[in-house]
């Protein structure tokens, strides 16, 4: 019964939300190239949903999104267990990790353009750059993270290091890699669209660009509003995936409470 | 026949405030298949021993065998339980149990058996596929126990196991370890710092005072088995508990 009423109350805060806007926006008239209605935004969606024009660019941009979040925290995980399980590969690579880290890597985008061009391939690469650090330090913190009482009981079971790896350190690290993946996925997403707006043929950073010159507001606001869902859909992904893995984490646990409470 | 033979065995940490002597010189034997209680008030130095004995920390004087072999690196025919039960939370119960065999590679088909046996004998069947968080404390010890004996070992380690857990099932716990001992037959070293619970499950005690840890008494428990809880209030048990107390006493240190 609560959870009924708190689905009824969702949905009548955001339709009122929704109307209060399109009234102030009506009332006010405030031009739709400075803050477009509701109305106009949703008519913006249909026209460019009903042209074919956003799914072109929606699927360039996925495309791009899911190929540089494989790509980086695939290369992330790799690394992140390579300077983790290595003290040599720590000693001379950390450093150069640290410095990279605290670089804005969205600042490399016209560099990357500069390199591999206006295709698919530099948003990619710039996806990749941006989803790979989360991974890599993720990875890293949780395979130096197993607990000592834990390593103790397997030395004393007289295992190699392969199996404490295999045993121990990898799932105890997948908490920590589960969360990279959450962040690396937004912030591949994040990624592409920066590489679009520094130069692509297709994609819907390219599409806000292109209509950011030809004062579409209400175009962007609708491509706006497909990204949050892809945002909110791709992280979805991630949670699922998650909670299958995950089943037997505290915080996992913890996290399906509250959205028991919150239902 | 000794199982374990202690012999002149000193351990030394090096802080940055100079060394520690976590040991001194300790020399014991455990008879195959007795139960001996180590006990001793915290910075005794009895983990220090506990890990030595389990072959994860070198000694720095002396030796420690086991069967007649030094213990120099971690052994496959020791099982350890810890202060924590330090179940793996990805692994079931039964998976938690056969982690020794899976380690040692000692091929899960045969030991499916031995393990439902052993989780029949801490009472434990009918929570096999349940994950460790599923479980109360008592029960999550009990796997870790089960866990101790599935590779079948020469001997049985156990690190003030029921520290963490409430008094009521403290005691329940000692009764069945002493079941699930006087049914197995192990060696046993328990460390404790409870002398109560020393005396109670032990056939001897070792007193081990601190800084450095060394054994000053060697107390041979002469009640019968099995051991009910009642024990504890026989005319003959406080003595027991009483001698080694006042060993702690004398040297001026206040612990249980």
């Amino acid at each position: 019964m609560k959870s009924l009423r708190n689905v009824a109350l969702t949905i009548l805060l955001f339709c009122s939300s929704i109307i209060a806007w399109e009234l102030i926006v009506r009332i006010f008239e405030v031009p739709t190239f400075i803050f477009p209605a509701p109305s106009k935004v949703a008519m913006a969606l249909w026209r460019g949903f009903a042209s074919g024009l956003y799914q072109k660019h929606l699927s360039h941009t996925l495309l791009e999104t899911v190929l540089g979040f494989l790509l980086g925290s695939a290369l992330g995980f790799f690394l992140g267990t390579a300077v983790a399980l290595n003290r040599y590969v720590e000693y001379f690579f950390y450093p150069y990790i640290v410095m990279f880290q605290s670089l804005p890597k969205v600042a490399l985008a016209p560099l990357i353009v500069v390199w591999f061009g206006l295709g698919l391939k530099s948003q990619v690469i710039n996806a990749a750059l941006v989803a790979f650090f989360p991974l890599l330090v993720n990875t890293m913190v949780g395979l130096k993270s197993a607990d000592e009482d834990r390593l103790n009981l397997m030395r004393s079971l007289a295992a190699s290091e392969s199996q404490i790896f295999w045993m121990l350190r990898l799932p105890n690290a997948l908490p920590f890699v589960m969360a990279g993946l959450d962040v690396a996925m937004i912030f591949a997403l994040i990624g592409a669209i920066v590489a679009e707006f520094v130069g692509a043929r297709a994609g819907l950073g390219m599409l806000i660009q292109s209509m950011n010159f030809n004062m579409d507001v209400s175009g962007q606001f609708s491509v706006l509003l497909i990204l949050s869902v892809v945002g909110l859909l791709l992280n979805r992904c991630i949670l699922l995936i998650r909670r299958r893995i995950l089943f037997w984490d505290p915080s996992e646990k913890e996290r399906l409470e509250r959205e028991r409470i919150a239902l | 026949m000794e199982a374990i033979a202690v012999n002149d065995l000193s351990k030394l940490y090096s802080t940055r405030d100079g060394t520690v002597q976590a040991l001194q010189q300790i020399s014991f034997s455990v008879s195959e298949g007795e139960f001996v209680a180590v006990v001793g008030p915290s910075g005794c130095g009895k983990s220090t021993l506990l890990k030595i004995l389990a072959g994860i920390l070198p000694p720095s004087r002396g030796e420690a065998r086991l069967r007649g072999t030094p213990i120099t690196t971690p052994r496959r025919d020791i099982g350890v339980v810890f202060q924590s039960p330090v179940l793996l939370p990805w692994r079931n119960v039964l998976d938690n149990v056969l982690l020794p065999i899976d380690v040692q590679r000692l091929g899960r088909g045969g030991h499916l058996k031995i393990a439902m046996d052993l989780l029949s004998l801490v009472e434990l069947v009918g929570f096999e596929r349940r994950y460790p968080w599923e479980l109360s404390g008592g029960m999550q010890q009990r796997v870790a126990i089960t866990r101790a004996l599935i590779h079948d070992p020469a001997m049985l380690l156990m690190d003030e196991p029921f520290g963490a857990l409430d008094a009521m099932t403290r005691e329940q716990m000692n009764l069945e370890l002493q079941r699930i001992w006087l049914e197995r037959k192990k060696t046993v070293l328990f460390i404790t710092h409870s002398i109560p619970e020393a005396v109670f499950l032990a056939d001897r005690v070792l007193v081990l005072t601190p800084r450095p840890g060394r054994i000053i008494d060697d107390v041979q428990v002469k009640i019968p088995r099995p051991r009910a809880l009642e024990v504890m209030n026989f005319p003959e048990f406080a003595p027991y508990v009483h001698s080694i107390r006042r060993q702690f006493d004398a040297k001026g240190m206040i612990d249980s």
